[in-house]
């Protein structure tokens, strides 16, 4: 394997994570040493910060609490303004395996043009139980984003993902900040914006520490809140985007005008 | 006049006089008195001459004059309360992007560790 000189940057947005944080840092550092490492702290009211600061990592803290879609989008600003090749979005919380984060990034298409690669938790359904009104909702979410665009995914709300370049750029003015749907909705963004999206399939650990939101009053509430999305999405402007407006095309313009 | 157009009369004035003085004191935009004020121009108008009111009623159909007015109140306060909806969106929007801003200049600066 040729060795790759791509500068890449890992953000870990976190958020009273002190339990599992330490952990989470240490397998990154060990699966990409060469890699610069972030950690988003989301206006933790625990240890968070200082456990990051302890190791060594950058740090930005919120001043007020800004949900994931929040802290991402301050990484992927830090990332662009920084000039980063490629960008890793791994949570704090344990769940995700850093170890495939090098399997991500070479997966990753560094040509010109967005391109996002999403590590699918593995549906392991015994080892972690889902409620069935959140396994609706995730399957119904795959569906239709598997038609969007155009790539079979079956987990479209997994925060493990890789972005080259192009999509670092994108996302820093356009990653939406909304409670839970920033997932999602980032990847119907960067389908209008022409991405390349693929997946990988990774096995999903339970988590180190910290509750999972997986009671069946709750389930109900995000499957009722991912058919009001999908809606909302299907009745929004910039649908048909052409291509020619996209800034890698050869005619450079910006890709979505800024809100008035 | 009535004892009732007078209540109405006074505290019509009285509204009319808090939005002036507010935008005297400069606490209240422009944009937002204006919409104030046009509503208490014609509640003045009518206070005073109250068949005007009932003669608009019954020319648009309507059979008892106060619900007009009941109803022209409920659509005028939903719409005000739908802009200021997405009022709040748009400042809640704008206070994120600034919230985010501080926090990566304050990590340039050095603030905080």
């Amino acid at each position: 394997m040729t060795r790759d000189l791509r500068r890449v940057l890992v953000v870990v947005p976190a958020w009273n994570e002190e339990g599992s944080i330490g952990s989470v840092l240490d397998e990154i550092a060990r699966a990409l040493p060469n890699a610069d490492v972030l950690v988003v702290d989301d206006f933790s009211s625990d240890r968070t910060a200082s456990i990051a600061r302890a190791a060594g990592v950058d740090l930005i803290s919120n001043i007020f609490n800004l949900g994931v879609g929040g802290a991402m989008r301050v990484g992927f600003r830090y990332g662009a303004d920084r000039g980063y090749d490629a960008l890793v979005q791994i949570d704090a919380d344990g769940q995700h395996d850093p170890s495939y984060a090098p399997a991500l990034l070479e997966a990753l298409d560094s040509s010109p043009g967005p391109a996002v690669v999403i590590a699918a938790r593995f549906d392991s359904s015994e080892d972690y139980p889902v409620p069935r009104a959140r396994r609706w909702a995730m399957r119904l979410l795959a569906a239709y984003l598997s038609r969007l665009t155009g790539c079979r995914l079956t987990d479209a709300t997994s925060g493990f993902r890789a972005y080259n370049r192009d999509a670092i750029a994108l996302f820093a003015r356009t990653y939406p900040a909304d409670y839970l749907s920033d997932t999602v909705e980032s990847l119907i963004i960067a389908s209008e914006a022409g991405a390349r999206i693929s997946q990988l399939s990774t096995v999903m650990r339970p988590r180190i520490a910290g509750m999972p939101s997986q009671s069946r009053p709750r389930a109900l509430l995000y499957l009722s809140r991912v058919a009001l999305m999908l809606f909302l999405q299907a009745i929004r402007p910039g649908r048909t985007r052409p291509a020619s407006a996209l800034p890698w095309s050869t005619a450079a313009r910006p890709i979505i005008e800024e809100k008035p | 006049m009535t004892g009732v157009h007078l209540t109405v009369l006074l505290s019509t004035g009285a509204a009319v006089a808090a939005v002036v003085e507010l935008l005297r004191r400069r606490h209240l935009r422009e944009k937002y008195a204006v919409v104030w004020l046009a509503v208490c121009l014609p509640m003045i108008v009518f206070a005073i001459a109250p068949n005007l009111f009932n003669r608009l009623a019954h020319a648009i159909g309507v059979i008892n004059p106060p619900d007009l007015l009941t109803v022209l109140a409920c659509l005028f306060l939903l719409v005000v309360c739908v802009y200021m909806s997405w009022e709040l969106g748009r400042l809640e929007d704008r206070t994120r992007r600034l919230a985010e801003e501080v926090a990566l200049l304050r990590r340039d600066v050095g603030a905080g560790h």
